[in-house]
């Protein structure tokens, strides 16, 4: 098959493959240290819901006007996140973009860790957590939190599919590969690999199969994003009450997601000596496509907020008034020009793309979509169309308690360790993929 | 409910249901008797005069399906299930009262923040100070118009966006226009809340008021008590006193007459101060009656009177003015 490469090149490429797939499962060193940080935040998030559960919502900051916080406002960045495994194994894999082939396995696997969290996030928001199945005991389908409720299963399914189906020819390879591997690994290398030979026939299948779902999970994204924009959207209240919240909650997830591809690409190339793989191109390649997202979302971002200001209609004002210079301020403008404008002005230089710079870039970025969701979640609620009157002081502002905060964070801690244990598990490095695509995919199956 | 004569097994089991709602009423929240109803075929007659009333001919006050005040013997109630009665009113809560249309009618002329709605109603549902079903705001329109009193409850809205969202039915509308809340299914999202153009809801963010007291006390889901920690609550329009063919507890409580509470299908809305039955259309027109916000196209079941000709001046903590508040 190999024209190009000789026999001896070819073999010693898939040498090279197997070598630097296996490396970032083997290496334990830093694995443990960094797991038993993720367990300890857990544990304290572990204590954090308990306190809560026990004595209430009331222990959060949040009170019968900012009814909604930091809780929903996690939910809707995790699903966020989770977009991008559409947008660069689907949208880009089906634009013909070779050069997103190493980075679509990093991509499927963050996508998995948020989408799964996301489901469990919202839990943690329910003023009754014990009554979570009578969403499927008394559903109904007026109500947009049954819709998120059954695109975010379909979605975990579907990205389930899309991650599992591209690894049955690299688990077949690595059953035989990796020799001393405990016998469970071994066992579940032999469930997923599915008795997969390699054979052309199984290769078209594969092929097949996997285009097909990348298809499907176009329209599933779309809609796990855009129904949770509508939790917001489907209501009468100023800021919420409009109708470019789908394309815009959706641009703003292709903006988060990408920017934690390029973290992780990151950690995995500095950590595991990946740079074959997560070059300085691919770099340059995902610092174009978070600027053109961000382009993207920057625009729906002035149709959301300019023309209402154009107009200043009595509600509107007052809601605008509290993000331009009012309370909100601060944090709004930090988000949109650190967080937005300033990133895709220093990205159109190639130097701002290199690997360091960019992931620099990226941090911040995904700092500010995480707070940009706050400013989408919190302002509105402080100004319903009646005013708020008799109660509190308390319940006219929203500063998120401790617990919230530990809650949030074992959220997070829960979105990496799936990550790193998928890490762990599963070889990041496409092998098959790379090998066909230099044509020694003959090679690559009759490996031993 | 009551169209079911030709049964008599299912007339007989609520007329029983009747009397053990009957039985919470009159015993006022007394949870011991609670657990109590009526022995097979003696229920809802009270029975000839018997002149000395030992323990065990005592005569006990009950309610019916049909609203109407019986009597029967204390020795006759016979210990039943719990739950069948909860799930029994709940049933009749879904329901509804069959023919009616609910409407209130403020009247902002009169109202002087006495507040004796608020605390009435606070009282009967067991809520927290901070929790309002009913809420008396200082309104202004813009900068050179009056200030001026405006309760506001819940709207009951006839197109209510809070019902909509609820992804398990726990808030729903119900054949005479009430909304009302599950407690026992709400699972707490706060959908509802968000939803609610009128900010009329409220949470139970902590255990409620008085929850350890309330703990056997049968859940009543026209009266939503016992609140419960994690459950939605709001303003109910008294659907537990309307069965009982009384005025709402906020109407009947205010002492300037600011309320006018009856049915839509009749025309005629009730003062809860004097009394008085007036046409609800020719009240509305007279006045120029409006709702809230119409233009959400919530569709209130609440009307307002404009604040003219009043009968106090605007005075809040002092001041005749309304500064540094937050308003329309
Ligand atoms: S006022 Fe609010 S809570 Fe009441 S029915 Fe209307 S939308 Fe629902
Ligand atoms: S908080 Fe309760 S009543 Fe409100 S929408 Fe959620 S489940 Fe329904």
């Amino acid at each position: 098959m190999s024209e190009s490469l000789s026999k001896e090149q070819a073999k010693k490429l898939v040498d090279k493959y197997a070598e630097d797939a296996i490396r970032p499962m083997k290496n334990h060193k830093g694995f443990l240290p960094w797991m038993g940080f993720l367990g300890l935040v857990m544990v304290v998030f572990g204590y954090a819901y308990y306190i809560q559960l026990t004595e209430g919502l009331g222990v959060t900051a949040m009170r019968d006007y900012v009814s909604w916080g930091l809780y929903i406002s996690n939910f809707v960045f995790f699903v966020a996140v989770s977009l991008v495994g559409m947008l660069v194994s689907a949208v880009l894999g089906l634009a013909g973009q070779k050069w997103v082939k190493p980075i679509t396995r990093v991509s499927e696997i963050i996508a998995l860790g948020f989408v799964m969290v996301a489901g469990l996030v919202i839990i943690t928001d329910m003023g009754r957590p014990d009554r979570f199945l009578n969403l499927f005991l008394h559903g109904r389908l007026q109500s947009p939190i049954v819709w998120d409720v059954t695109v975010i299963t379909t979605y975990v399914a579907i990205s389930t599919l899309l991650f599992i189906l591209p690894l049955i020819p690299d688990l077949a390879f690595i059953k035989k590969k990796m020799k001393d591997m405990p016998v469970w690994q071994y066992q579940l290398y032999n469930i997923l690999s599915l008795g997969w030979i390699g054979t052309p026939e199984q290769y078209k299948i594969l092929h097949k199969s996997i285009r097909m779902l990348s298809i499907i999970i176009i329209p599933v994204a779309m809609a796990i994003h855009t129904v949770t924009s509508w939790l917001f959207a489907s209501t009468l209240r100023i800021g919420w009450d409009t109708t470019v919240f789908g394309p815009y909650f959706v641009a703003g997830a292709f903006v988060a997601g990408t920017a934690a591809v390029i973290i992780v690409m990151y950690i995995l190339r500095s950590n595991y000596k990946l740079q074959d793989y997560f070059t300085d191109h691919h770099f340059d390649m995902m610092g174009r496509l978070l600027v053109l997202v961000s382009l993207l979302y920057a625009y729906f971002n002035i149709n959301e907020f300019l023309v209402p200001a154009y107009k200043m209609k009595t509600g509107e004002a007052v809601h605008l008034h509290t993000l331009f210079q009012g309370a909100y301020a601060g944090l709004f403008w930090v988000v949109q020009i650190i967080g937005m404008g300033l990133p895709i002005f220093f990205m159109i230089f190639k130097h701002w793309r290199k690997p360091n710079n960019l992931t620099f870039i990226a941090v911040i970025v995904l700092i500010g979509a995480f707070l940009k969701r706050i400013i989408i979640v919190v302002p509105t609620l402080l100004h319903p169309h009646l005013p708020i009157q008799n109660v509190p002081d308390e319940f006219h502002k929203y500063m998120p308690t401790w617990i919230e905060v530990a809650v949030t964070a074992g959220a997070f801690a829960m979105a990496l360790m799936i990550i790193t244990i998928l890490l762990k598990i599963f070889p990041v490095i496409p092998m098959w993929e790379l090998a066909e695509e230099k044509g020694i995919t003959e090679e690559f199956e009759k490996y031993d | 409910m009551s169209d079911n004569n030709s049964n008599p097994k299912s007339r007989r089991d609520f007329l029983k249901i009747g009397s053990l709602i009957g039985i919470g009423a009159v015993a006022a929240g007394a949870a011991g008797y609670a657990g109590f109803a009526a022995q097979d075929g003696k229920e809802g007659h009270g029975g000839e005069a018997e002149s000395a009333l030992s323990d065990s001919e005592k005569k006990i006050k009950v309610l019916t399906e049909d609203g109407q005040l019986a009597e029967i013997k204390a020795s006759e109630l016979s210990p039943v299930q719990k739950d069948q009665y909860t799930s029994a009113l709940q049933e009749q809560g879904r329901e509804g009262i069959p023919g009616k249309h609910w409407v209130m009618v403020i009247d902002l002329a009169r109202c002087r923040n006495v507040r004796a709605c608020m605390a009435s109603c606070q009282n009967a549902h067991h809520l927290r100070e901070e929790q309002h079903h009913i809420n008396v705001l200082r309104m202004q329109e813009s900068e050179h118009t009056e200030p001026y009193f405006m309760p506001k409850p819940c709207f009951h809205c006839d197109n209510p966006p809070c019902t909509k969202v609820c992804p398990v039915d726990a808030t729903f509308k119900r054949q005479d226009g009430i909304v009302l809340i599950d407690n026992e299914r709400c699972i707490g999202c706060r959908f509802c809340i968000a939803a609610c153009p009128y900010s009329a809801r409220v949470f139970n963010w902590f255990e409620p008021k008085n929850h350890e007291e309330d703990e056997d006390l049968l859940y009543n889901v026209e009266l939503n008590v016992p609140q419960k920690k994690g459950t939605i609550s709001k303003c109910l329009f008294s659907a537990d006193r309307l069965r009982e063919g009384k005025l709402p507890y906020c109407v009947s409580a205010c002492p300037n007459g600011v309320y006018y509470f009856g049915d839509l299908n009749e025309d005629a809305v009730t003062n809860g101060t004097s009394g008085e039955t007036t046409r609800f259309s020719e009240l509305i027109r007279k006045n120029a009656g409006y709702t809230l916000l119409p233009e959400l196209g919530t569709k209130p079941n609440v009307y307002y009177l404009p604040p003219k000709n009043r009968m106090f001046p605007f005075e809040y903590n002092g001041k005749t003015t309304l500064e540094d508040e937050h308003h329309v």
